[in-house]
């Protein structure tokens, strides 16, 4: 439909395996033919995105074009790392889609007041993870621009 | 998922007419309610989201669930009205989608880095129009959980109504 050529790149924190594993499925199965990489917490997330610790090779820790960000996580929480993401100007132009079972109300409104570029409730069942993801897909990457990371860089 | 029922409102910022219209056909051709509202520029926008001068009357400006915004308008452009819709802490929590002719690199950058949930570039003709609507519609309220008006309302006076201590 639209220039779809270049390669996305999604950057997914989420702490609990079974969610990654069935993420990772529902991906697959909307044929998201995009790279993406796992973090397991908001501390890696941000080692990650800074090239901290294990993550200090560039090879080992692309810049992600997206975020997809639980909000319950151990050591430092999503909330926590969108508040950090958005505050630092390196980072900030990142978009960071929340992605979490949490409906209530106020992380709702948290999220998008610090910054989130949308929030989506994880769908109880399979089918409806792939069809989120279906959806989430036929915006970011076919629809919508994204900052061209090569000329983010310099 | 949105519950279906609730009639979703889109602000639409641009100061071509044709375009408004074509928007506004690509809308009606999709199964859900919704309340498409229309602002010629940045200061219209900014009065509409304030309620201030000619929408004054709440009837005729409701806090709109979502706004597509045109980069290239008269009097205030899209690029200073995101900055100040993002500045403001009673706006910000409105996700804000840039529509525009514009293909550089910078105004992609600038959007995101102002806090833009979407870069579009016009589709050239209505079969593209047609798809990007379809696909706005799918993701914003089918997927997507928005923070809209009435939830921020009701967050905020609750917090505000803290018992008294006397």
């Amino acid at each position: 439909m639209f220039n779809n050529a270049k390669l996305v790149t999604f950057l997914i924190a989420e702490d609990d395996p079974d969610d990654r594993l069935l993420i990772h499925e529902a991906f697959q199965e909307s044929r998201v033919s995009n790279s993406f990489n796992f973090v397991e917490d908001g501390v890696e997330l941000m080692d990650y995105l800074r090239r901290q610790g294990k993550y200090e090779d560039p090879a080992s820790s692309p810049t992600p074009d997206l975020i997809l960000l639980d909000l319950n996580m151990p050591r430092k929480d999503g909330r926590e790392a969108l508040a950090e993401i958005k505050g630092d100007p390196r980072l900030r132009y990142i978009p960071v889609v929340v992605l979490t079972t949490s409906k209530a109300e106020e992380d709702i409104m948290r999220s998008y007041d610090i910054g989130a570029a949308s929030y989506i409730t994880k769908p109880v069942t399979f089918d409806g993870l792939v069809e989120a993801i279906k959806g989430f897909k036929q915006y970011w990457v076919q629809i919508v621009c994204l900052p061209d990371l090569d000329t983010v860089r310099e | 998922m949105n519950d279906q029922n609730r009639k979703i409102t889109i602000l639409f910022a641009e100061d071509d007419s044709d375009e408004c219209l074509l928007v506004q056909k690509a809308f009606q051709e999709i199964d859900t309610a919704y309340d498409i509202f229309f602002v010629p520029d940045g200061i219209e926008l900014l009065q509409y989201l304030n309620k201030q001068g000619r929408y004054h009357a709440p009837s005729s400006a409701p806090r709109p669930d979502l706004i597509l915004l045109d980069l290239n308008m008269p009097r205030m452009d899209g690029r200073q009205a995101l900055a100040e819709i993002k500045a403001d802490p009673d706006l910000r929590s409105i996700p804000v989608v840039v529509f525009t002719n514009s293909h550089t690199q910078e105004d992609i950058l600038r959007t995101y880095d102002l806090g833009g949930a979407g870069f579009i570039i016009k589709p050239l003709n209505f079969e593209g129009m047609r798809e990007v609507v379809k696909v706005l519609n799918e993701y914003w309220f089918e997927v997507v959980e928005l923070a809209s008006g009435e939830r921020v309302k009701s967050i905020k006076s609750r917090l505000l109504t803290l018992p008294s201590s006397s």
